[in-house]
C-alpha cells in the first residue's frame, strides 16, 4: 500500500489505483466525468486535474490528470492548489458552454452527475453570452430518449456501448465540436443493455423513456432493495414508488453479480406491477364467467373453508418466493404439492441444482466469470436466458488483453492503452448453440447445431481432455479440437450450461467436461443457468406431484381443489390438459400478480403482491438467497401469496408470519436452513438502531399527496421486522452498503454516489453482510457416461416422427412471463418468431417474414409464429421461441403455412 | 435618564398620530404586490400553462404541501397532470416562488383564505391556474429551454444556432 500526500496530509491508497481512484476511495471530492469504475480511465474530459509535485520542495508543480496518473510511493500533489481548481472550473465552464437550459425538464435533473461537478466546482453563473449549438435527436426505441444537446462528449456512452456491451449500432459521429452521439441513422438500439446508458450517461442525453411518461424526481421516490425477478442471475435492483406506482428500476451494486449494469428485461421490464391487468381484490368467478369482487374477509373465510372442506393440491411457482412455495407446501403437505415445473423441466432442474451444488463447489459468481481465462458454452444463449452473464462474458474475453498489459507496464485502468495494446487478441470462447449467439463476435468458434449433437460434440470435448481420440467431420472437429486445446491449457476453465434446451444430455455433457478438467488439477468453473427468479428455490422446495400428475388427479376426481400460487398452468403443461383438469375441479384457488389463462378458469382469485409491495427470498444461479424488501404499500386487497396462504388473521400480523414460514422451512428443508440469516433488523445490522428510510430526506409532498382523499395526513405505517420504515426519518448514512435503497452522498446526488459507499471505488460495499447460501448435500448423480456418444445417436440424423422437431429458443424480450406483459417489452419482443431451416422453408412454401401455425391442434391453438429462416438450424428441426404458451421440446409437430397472416411491412428507417 | 425622557416623548407624540386601524373588511387594507398570500399558478405569454412540473417547488417547500405529477401533452410540453397544494399546511413562506424555474407559482395580495371545512382548503390545478401571466407578463420557459415543442425545432430557442449538420467533413 504505497503512501501518497494530498494537500500535505498522508493517505494510504490502494496499489495499481490512479490518483482520481485514490482520491475517491479516500473521500476526497475530485470532480470527474468520462472515468467509470468499471470502464477505467481515458482522460477524455480533462476534469479530474490535480497538481503533481516533483518533490518536497517543487512549489509550482504541474498539473495532470488525476485519472491517468498512476500512484507511487511518496508522490505529493494537491487537490486544492489554485491553478488545480481554476483549470477545473474553466473546464467545467467550456463543457457549459452549449448546455441547453432544461434542467427542470430533464429526466436527470436532481440525479445529474453534471449538476453535481458544476456545484462541485463552483461554476454558478454564465459568462458566455454567444449562441448554442444545437443537435437534432434520434428515436432509439421504446427504452431510451435521446436529447443529444445536453452532451459534454465524455465518450462514455460509446465506451460502454460499444467497448463494454459489445453494441455495434452506437457511433461517436462527426468532427471537432459537433461530435454526435448516436446510430448513423433512427433505430430502435439493438443491444439488449442499452438501459444502462442511462446511469452511464452523465447527464441527461439518454434517459429512461418509459420512467419519463410519469416521471418523478429521485427526491420523490420510495425505495427498498430488492432483486430482479427477470431470470435467475438475481441481480440487485432499486425500484422506485410514487404514488402508489411502480415508477422505475434502476441498477443497485452488487460486486459479485451485476455490479453496475443491469439488462433491459431487468429495467424495463416491471410495468406489469401498474398494468390494467393487475389483480387488485380478491374475487369470485361465476358461473356466467363474470368476476364478483369480495372483499379482504370474505375472501380469507372462504379459503379458509375451502382448505378445511376440500381434498386439495398445490401447485407452486418458480417465479413466486420461497415463503410462498413454502407456505404452500405446508398447507396442502408434501404428498399434495407440486413444485409448478413442467414435466420436461422438472427433473432438469433438479439435476442441475445437483450439478452445480453437489460437486463441492458452488456455481460461480458473475465477478468470477469475469476471471475465467476459457470459456465453453454448451447449448445455453446466455443473451437470452441470463442476459447479464452474456455481458459479463464479455468482459471475460478481454482477460488475454488485460494479461498482456502487465507485461507491457500498462495499468489495467489505461482502458485505451490496455485495448490499443492487444489489439484483436481475445480469450477463448467457444459456443455451442442451436442458433446463433449475440456473443458471436467475441467467440473463437463456434458451432449451431441440435441439441442432441451439442451434447454429443460436449461429449467429445471431454473424451479429448481425457487424452482419447474422436472421430469427427472436419468443422466439429475443428470446433471440438478447439474447445477442448483451450480448456485444458486455461488455470480457471468454465463451462456454461443451463436447462433452457430441456435436454438432460447436454447438462451431463457440461458435468462431464467439468469433471475430467478437474482431473488435470485445474480449478473449472461449472455454471447452470436456469429459467426463472426462483427456479432453484422452487426446484429445492420438493413435492411429490409432477405437473401431469397433479393435473391427472383434478381431471380423475381423486382431489376435488386445486391452489395455484402464481403460475399460468397453461404455460406449463398441453392446453387441453390444463383446462380439463381445471373444469374437473370443483375449486380453483389461483393466487397471481396480473390476469392469465389459469385465472380464468379459477373459481376464487386472490391478488398477490408483487415483488415491489412485499417481503421474500428467491435463490439465483448459484444458491445464492437473496432478500427483496417491500418497497410500498399495496393498493386495494393486494396482499402477499404467502399471507394469503398462511391465512392471515387478526392474531398474527405479516410480519409473524413470515418469520414463522422462514424458520419452519428452514426447520424442514435442511437445504434451506440458512435462510434464518437473511432476516437482519436495522439494530443489528448497523452501527445504530434507527431504522434505514425507505423515503429519502427531500422527499416531498407528504401533506399534499394523500389530501384530496383526507387532509388528516395517515399516521406512517409501522414496519416491524424489516430494517426500514416507511418515511424520511431514520438513518441512511449509518447503515450498510448492502441495505441502501437508494445511493445518494452529500455532494453527490447522481448514481455515482455509489462510489462513497464502497470500501475502495469500485469495490465492495462497506459493511455488507456475508451472502447466505443454500446448502445442499453431496451430489447424488452419478455422472455416467449416458451422453449420446455412448449410445448409438449422434444426434445428426433426425430421428423420430413426422414433421418437424421442435426445439425450444428464448428472447431476451417476451420469454419471461411476467415482464411480457409490459407494453415497452411487447414493443421490442414483435410477433412470436420460428426459425427454419431453409429447406424446411421451401418445403413449407414460406419466406422469413410470413407466417405459419401448428397443424397439429394440441400445441399453441391458434397461435401463429413470423418465420425467420436461418441457414443455421438444423434441417428438421424448427426453433420457436419460448412465450405464451406450452411447447414440447423435442415434439414433433406440422406446420401449414398461415394464409391469413399480415406481413410486416419491411422497416427501412423508423423516424 | 435621558432615554427613558426620550422615549415618554416619543409615546406622547403617538397620541396626535393617524390611526393605523382599518375597519376590515368593510374597508380593504393596502396590499403590496409582493405580498405573500394565495399561491396561484400562472400562464405564459402564449396563455400556455408555464408550470413544467419539474418538482422543485414542491421539493423547497419546508411544509411538504406541494404535490404533483409530470405528464407531457402531444406537442412535447411538460405539464403537471395534478397540482395539489394543500392550505391548511402552507406558510406562506414563498420558498415555491423562488425555487420556480418558469415563473409558473406565484403568491398574490389575496390573504383571505378562511374555510369552515379544512378539505376545502386543499386546492387543485383547476383552483390555482389563472388565465394570466401574473408578475412577469414576458417570460417564456420553452422559449429558451432547448427541449423542442410543437413550432419550436431545434436551433429556434434564444441563442441558438441552427441545428449541426453532423456530415459535414469541413474543418
Amino acid at each position: 500500500m504505497p503512501k501518497i500526500i494530498i494537500d500535505n496530509k498522508e493517505y494510504e491508497v490502494a496499489d495499481g489505483d490512479n490518483l482520481l481512484q485514490a482520491c475517491l476511495s479516500r473521500g476526497i471530492d475530485l470532480p470527474y466525468f468520462c472515468w467509470h469504475p468499471a470502464m477505467g480511465s481515458v482522460g477524455a474530459c480533462r476534469q479530474c486535474a490535480v497538481v503533481q509535485y516533483q518533490d518536497e520542495n517543487d512549489e509550482r508543480g504541474r498539473i495532470v490528470m488525476g485519472c491517468m496518473t498512476p500512484v507511487s510511493e511518496g508522490l505529493r500533489i494537491s487537490v486544492d492548489a489554485n491553478n488545480a481548481v481554476n483549470f477545473r472550473a474553466s473546464v467545467i465552464e467550456w463543457l457549459m458552454l452549449n448546455h441547453p437550459h432544461d434542467c427542470p425538464v430533464c429526466e436527470e435533473g436532481g440525479e445529474c452527475h453534471l449538476q453535481d461537478m458544476t456545484v462541485m466546482t463552483g461554476h454558478t453563473s454564465r459568462r458566455y453570452t454567444g449562441k448554442k449549438r444545437t443537435f437534432e435527436n434520434q428515436y432509439l426505441g421504446p427504452f431510451i430518449n435521446h436529447e443529444m444537446n445536453r452532451c459534454i462528449t465524455c465518450y462514455r456512452c460509446v465506451r460502454y456501448y460499444k467497448d463494454y456491451a459489445g453494441g455495434t449500432d452506437l457511433q461517436a459521429l462527426g468532427s471537432r465540436n459537433r461530435m454526435y452521439f448516436g446510430r448513423t441513422e433512427p433505430g430502435v438500439l439493438e443491444s439488449e443493455f442499452s438501459g444502462n446508458l442511462v446511469e452511464v450517461c452523465p447527464t441527461g442525453v439518454f434517459t429512461n423513456k418509459p420512467f419519463s411518461e410519469s416521471y418523478t424526481r429521485k427526491w420523490d421516490l420510495q425505495s427498498a432493495p430488492s432483486v430482479c425477478m427477470g431470470c435467475a442471475v438475481g441481480c440487485n435492483t432499486s425500484p422506485g414508488e410514487r404514488y402508489g406506482n411502480l415508477k422505475r428500476i434502476q441498477n443497485r451494486y452488487n460486486e459479485d453479480i451485476n455490479s453496475y449494469f443491469l439488462c433491459d428485461r431487468g429495467r424495463f421490464g416491471s410495468g406489469y406491477v401498474n398494468s390494467e391487468k393487475r389483480i387488485r381484490n380478491a374475487g369470485l368467478r361465476c358461473e356466467d364467467g363474470s368476476f364478483e369482487i369480495i372483499d379482504k374477509t370474505d375472501a380469507l373465510n372462504r379459503f379458509a373453508a375451502i382448505v378445511k372442506d376440500n381434498k386439495l393440491i398445490g401447485i407452486g411457482s418458480p417465479r413466486a418466493s420461497v415463503e410462498s412455495n413454502y407456505a404452500l407446501r405446508a398447507l396442502v403437505g408434501e404428498a399434495n404439492y407440486c413444485a409448478g415445473f413442467s414435466d420436461a423441466e422438472a427433473p432438469l432442474v433438479d439435476l442441475a441444482i445437483d450439478l452445480s451444488q453437489g460437486h463441492g463447489k458452488r456455481a460461480p459468481t458473475l465477478k468470477r466469470v469475469e476471471a475465467a481465462d476459457a470459456v465453453l458454452l454448451l447449448g445455453e444463449d446466455v443473451s437470452n436466458t441470463a442476459p447479464r452473464l452474456a455481458l459479463s462474458l464479455r468482459q471475460t474475453s478481454r482477460n488475454v488483453s488485460k494479461e498482456m498489459a502487465g507485461p507491457a507496464s500498462i495499468p489495467l485502468w489505461q482502458d485505451a492503452g490496455v485495448r490499443g495494446h492487444a489489439q484483436s487478441a481475445l480469450t477463448p470462447v467457444y459456443s455451442a448453440s442451436v442458433l446463433p449467439t449475440r456473443l458471436e463476435d467475441i467467440c473463437t468458434d463456434s458451432i449451431c447445431t441440435t441439441p442432441e449433437r451439442i451434447a454429443y460434440l460436449g461429449n467429445c470435448i471431454t473424451q479429448l481432455i481425457e487424452g482419447k481420440s474422436v472421430e469427427l467431420d472436419e468443422a466439429d472437429m475443428a470446433f471440438v479440437n478447439g474447445a477442448a486445446q483451450a480448456l485444458k491449457s486455461a488455470s480457471n476453465p468454465l463451462v456454461v450450461s443451463g436447462t433452457s434446451l430441456l435436454n438432460e444430455a447436454v447438462l451431463h455433457a457440461a458435468a462431464q467436461i467439468t469433471e475430467a478438467l478437474k482431473a488435470l488439477a485445474q480449478e473449472p468453473d461449472l455454471l447452470l443457468c436456469f429459467a426463472e427468479v426462483n427456479s432453484v428455490g422452487a426446484g429445492l422446495i420438493t413435492g411429490a406431484l409432477s405437473m401431469h400428475s397433479a393435473l391427472k388427479k383434478l381431471t380423475d376426481g381423486s382431489v376435488d381443489t386445486a391452489i395455484v400460487l402464481e403460475n399460468d398452468l397453461y404455460r406449463r403443461a398441453e392446453s387441453e390438459k390444463v383446462a380439463a383438469a381445471l373444469s374437473a375441479a370443483s375449486q380453483v384457488v389461483g393466487l397471481d400478480v396480473v390476469e392469465n389463462a389459469t385465472l380464468e378458469q379459477a373459481t376464487l382469485v386472490l391478488p398477490a403482491a408483487s415483488f415491489a409491495e412485499t417481503e421474500g427470498c428467491c435463490i439465483n444461479y448459484e444458491g445464492r438467497a437473496q432478500q427483496f424488501y417491500q418497497v410500498y404499500e399495496p393498493q386495494g386487497d393486494i396482499m402477499a401469496a404467502w399471507a394469503w396462504v398462511a391465512g392471515i388473521s387478526k392474531e398474527s400480523t405479516e410480519t409473524d408470519v413470515r418469520e414463522k414460514l422462514i424458520s419452519d422451512c428452514a426447520i424442514e428443508l435442511p437445504c434451506l436452513s440458512r435462510l434464518t440469516h437473511l432476516n437482519r433488523m436495522a439494530g443489528q445490522s448497523g452501527r445504530t438502531a434507527a431504522k434505514i428510510p425507505r423515503q429519502t430526506h427531500r422527499f416531498s409532498g407528504r401533506t399534499a399527496m394523500n389530501a384530496n382523499v383526507s387532509v388528516h395526513e395517515p399516521r406512517t405505517s409501522e414496519d416491524v421486522n424489516s430494517p426500514f420504515s416507511f418515511s424520511m426519518e431514520g438513518d441512511s448514512a449509518a447503515q450498510p452498503g448492502d441495505l441502501a435503497p437508494y445511493v445518494w452522498a452529500p455532494g453527490w446526488n447522481s448514481n455515482q454516489s455509489v462510489t462513497q459507499y464502497q470500501e475502495h471505488a469500485g469495490g465492495a460495499l462497506r459493511g455488507a453482510a456475508d451472502a447466505v447460501f443454500v446448502s445442499h448435500a453431496a451430489s447424488t448423480t452419478t455422472l455416467e457416461k449416458t451422453g449420446p456418444i455412448f449410445g448409438k445417436a449422434s444426434g445428426k440424423v433426425r430421428e423420430g416422427g413426422a414433421g418437424l422437431c421442435l426445439v425450444p429458443v428464448y428472447c431476451v424480450f417476451g420469454s419471461d412471463e411476467l415482464s411480457a406483459h409490459t407494453s415497452e417489452m411487447q414493443a421490442r419482443a414483435g410477433r412470436a418468431r420460428i426459425s427454419l431451416n431453409p429447406q424446411d422453408a421451401k418445403a413449407l412454401h414460406v419466406k422469413t417474414g410470413d407466417g405459419l401455425y401448428c397443424s397439429t391442434g394440441e400445441i399453441t391453438p391458434g397461435q401463429s409464429y413470423e418465420v425467420l429462416v436461418s441457414a443455421s438450424m438444423q434441417q428438421g428441426f424448427v426453433g420457436l421461441v419460448q412465450g405464451a404458451a406450452y411447447l414440447p421440446a423435442g415434439a414433433w409437430v406440422s406446420f401449414v403455412r398461415d394464409e391469413n397472416w399480415a406481413r410486416q411491412p419491411e422497416v427501412i428507417a423508423r423516424g | 435618564m435621558w432615554s427613558h425622557i426620550k422615549t415618554t416623548w416619543l409615546v406622547f407624540l403617538h397620541l396626535f398620530k393617524r390611526n393605523e386601524t382599518v375597519q376590515y373588511p368593510e374597508e380593504m387594507p393596502y396590499m403590496a404586490p409582493r405580498y405573500r398570500g394565495r399561491i396561484i399558478l400562472t400562464r405564459d405569454p402564449d396563455g400556455e400553462e408555464r408550470c413544467v412540473s419539474c418538482n422543485l417547488c414542491a421539493v423547497a417547500c419546508p411544509v411538504d404541501c406541494i404535490a404533483l405529477q409530470k405528464t407531457s401533452s402531444e406537442d412535447g410540453r411538460w405539464y403537471p397532470e395534478f397540482f395539489r397544494i394543500n392550505f391548511s399546511r402552507c406558510i406562506l413562506c414563498g420558498m415555491c416562488e423562488e425555487a420556480c424555474p418558469t415563473y409558473a407559482i406565484q403568491l398574490t395580495p389575496d390573504f383571505e383564505l378562511a374555510e369552515y371545512e379544512r378539505p376545502n382548503m386543499v386546492y387543485e390545478k383547476e383552483h390555482l391556474l389563472i388565465d394570466g401571466v401574473g408578475k412577469y407578463p414576458d417570460y417564456s420557459f420553452w422559449r429558451v429551454a432547448g427541449k423542442t415543442i410543437a413550432g419550436k425545432g431545434k436551433g429556434d430557442a434564444r441563442n441558438e444556432l441552427p441545428p449541426t449538420e453532423v456530415h459535414s467533413l469541413l474543418p
